[in-house]
């Protein structure tokens, strides 16, 4: 466990406060604040249908939440567009994959790498000259995340081609290659066998020991969310019930009533 | 065992992004090239261009220019013909009105006014998609047609309404054989065709496809909806412009300006689904099935000895021509493209089985 002492947590990033989100009748989020600081791995868990997806949809702005404010690198964000989020440095993975499923793996990445890219309508269609220096420059980008994430043999195959892991995999690729400030990821290893959790850990931890990527990562397994994360949020019916280091958390009350249920 | 890839290494990314990354390929397409601008123009006829060649190039770039908007982009568009319709109006009024200029100019002027309708037209695709955003354009379709009969400054107040092209003048050269129009149009389609792979090979091609594939997960890595989309429609438009434009003062020599119909927007369709959505040889390829079938089924049956009256044949071609359609969607969904590409990983492991 050395390398959580050494690691260097920084200012907050991220500041949550008060956010109310419904849908109609339905409450999804309810007067949540937490926290997320630069360079730390924050778990956010909870029971089914607890709000931690609509929690990472408010943050990169595809949900507006009614009440409460987003503070981002110590400015509050006024109401903005997922487009806008990914400008400022956010990129995320999704639940159920959301690739490109007509697109080789090599093309999905270079698409998440396309907000560094300039070359326009009449350069891209000359091709020759500025536009082709760009797509080399940022292929070696890409390479180096390919290289990172141990997936080279599957450059050039379409993703709808790729077994689950793998897919999984590219998505974090896609994500990394924005070389985003902020990684959102949505149940990265739901559905894997042990080896792949395990891989999987292994490159969010080396994401963010290495590019210092702070990483709020939403996952039901709870041996994972312990071995990984610095910090743990936990959510319950759209309420926060917790908010800790793994260690306190599993000692919470409200935690384990949530998880295990109460005595009536 | 002429097409084996095995110990040609790449070693730059500029060779790994090539077009064509096997030189194979490349003699091939050159090949192709050859026959195209030498070898046809040594044997074809007169009828053979007029009658199926020019058509084959001004509809193949329809069809392009529609598989860049739906192949690509994933909008489906029933305003093929519209579009056709404005760039041959533009060209023909800009050519009438100005008639000095280059006609290089003049087809790309008429595809950047297509471009701009097209773009109008395409507003309705941020709010809605698939056979809604069809039906959307299909108003386009009904619309433009209308508007060039009603606006009679388009057709100059002709009492006919026939607009009929101007000569031909490229920089001096004047294309009046079939053979010189062929290879003005063949220049203007395989430059253009090659502008489009370029495209769909770069950043506004991953844009296309990305919104294509999965428009939410588009957005959250950072591609605006509205810019790709209109860019789409916008480069689709320009080449169905510039395909309407040479469809007039190519192949048709005149025209009623409500000629450009919904038949066309259709034709447009089929080829591309037929060809292959998303693949610019499929374009081609789909344009070249749709225009040889029905000859080819004319022409078949004497050769082999059948007599049948013409009537005959005209509705045996209709129904031969359904069902290869539907038999076709059924065993091959993807197109002749995929087709094609299937044939040469075959071809890569032959004569093993993997």
């Amino acid at each position: 466990m050395s390398s959580v002492t050494e690691k260097k947590i920084g200012d907050v990033l991220l500041k949550v406060e008060n956010i109310s989100l419904s849908f109609g009748g339905v409450k999804a989020l309810t007067d949540i604040s937490f926290e997320i600081r630069e360079h730390e791995v924050l778990a956010i868990i909870g029971p089914n249908g607890a709000g931690k997806s609509s929690m990472l949809n408010c943050i990169n702005g595809f949900y507006h939440p009614q009440q409460g404010t987003i503070t981002y690198r110590g400015e509050k964000r006024k109401q903005m567009r997922p487009h806008q989020a990914a400008k400022q440095g956010i990129a995320r993975t999704f639940q159920n994959i959301a690739l490109f499923k007509g697109m080789s793996t090599l093309d999905n990445i270079m698409t998440g790498r396309l907000l560094k890219m300039k070359a326009g309508l009449f350069s891209s269609a000359f091709y020759k000259g500025p536009a082709e220096r760009e797509q080399i420059e940022h292929r070696e980008f890409c390479e180096r995340i390919i290289d990172f994430l141990e997936i080279q043999a599957i450059r050039k195959v379409p993703v709808g081609r790729l077994p689950y892991g793998l897919q999984k995999r590219v998505e974090l690729a896609r994500a990394l290659a924005a070389e985003p400030t902020l990684l959102l990821l949505d149940e990265p290893m739901a559905g894997m066998n042990l080896e792949e959790k395990q891989d999987m850990c292994r490159f969010i931890l080396d994401v963010n020991d290495e590019f210092g990527t702070t990483i709020c990562l939403i996952e039901h397994d709870m041996g994972v969310v312990m071995d990984i994360s610095d910090r743990v949020v936990v959510l319950d019916y759209g309420r926060k019930i917790g908010d800790g280091v793994p260690a306190e958390v599993k000692n919470n009350q409200a935690v384990i009533d949530a998880y295990l249920g109460v005595q009536h | 065992m002429l097409y084996r890839e095995s110990g040609q290494y790449k070693t730059t990314y500029s060779a790994d992004q090539a077009i064509f990354t096997i030189p194979q390929d490349r003699v091939f397409f050159a090949l192709m090239l050859l026959v195209a601008f030498v070898g046809i123009p040594l044997v074809a006829t007169d009828y053979v261009y007029t009658a199926l060649l020019i058509p084959f190039l001004c509809l193949s770039l329809a069809a392009l220019g529609l598989n860049i908007l739906t192949g690509y982009c994933g909008q489906l568009s029933l305003g093929t013909g519209a579009f056709m319709g404005v760039g041959a109006v533009a060209a023909w009024n800009i050519a009438t009105r100005i008639p000095d200029l280059n006609l290089l100019v003049v087809f790309a002027l008429a595809g950047m006014i297509t471009a701009a309708v097209g773009m109008f037209f395409g507003l309705p695709s941020l709010r809605i998609k698939g056979f809604y955003l069809a039906v959307a354009t299909l108003a386009a379709q009904f619309f433009l047609p209308w508007l060039f009969v009603k606006w009679g400054w388009l057709t100059n107040h002709a009492t006919s309404g026939v607009i009929t092209a101007p000569h031909l003048n490229i920089f001096g050269w004047e294309a009046d054989t079939p053979l010189e129009k062929y290879l003005f149009a063949l220049g203007v389609v395989a430059l253009l065709a090659l502008a489009a792979k370029n495209l769909v090979r770069s950043n506004p091609g991953r844009q296309w496809m990305a919104i294509r594939d999965m428009d939410i997960a588009a957005e959250i890595i950072g591609i605006r909806p509205v810019v790709a989309k209109l860019t789409a429609f916008a480069v689709s438009s320009f080449y169905i412009g510039v395909a309407g434009a040479l469809y007039l003062f190519v192949y048709l020599g005149s025209t009623e300006p409500d000629g450009f119909g919904i038949s066309l927007s259709f034709q447009a369709l089929f080829m591309i689904i037929i060809g292959g959505l998303g693949s610019i040889l499929g374009s081609f390829l789909g344009a070249f099935f749709i225009l040889l079938l029905p000859i080819f089924l004319t022409r078949v049956p004497p050769m082999l000895g059948f007599d049948l009256s013409t009537a005959i044949v005209a509705h045996l071609e209709f129904m031969v021509f359904g069902a290869l359609i539907v038999l076709f969607l059924i065993v091959e969904p993807h197109g002749l493209a995929r087709l094609w590409q299937i044939a040469k990983e075959k071809l890569r492991i032959w004569p093993f089985p993997y």
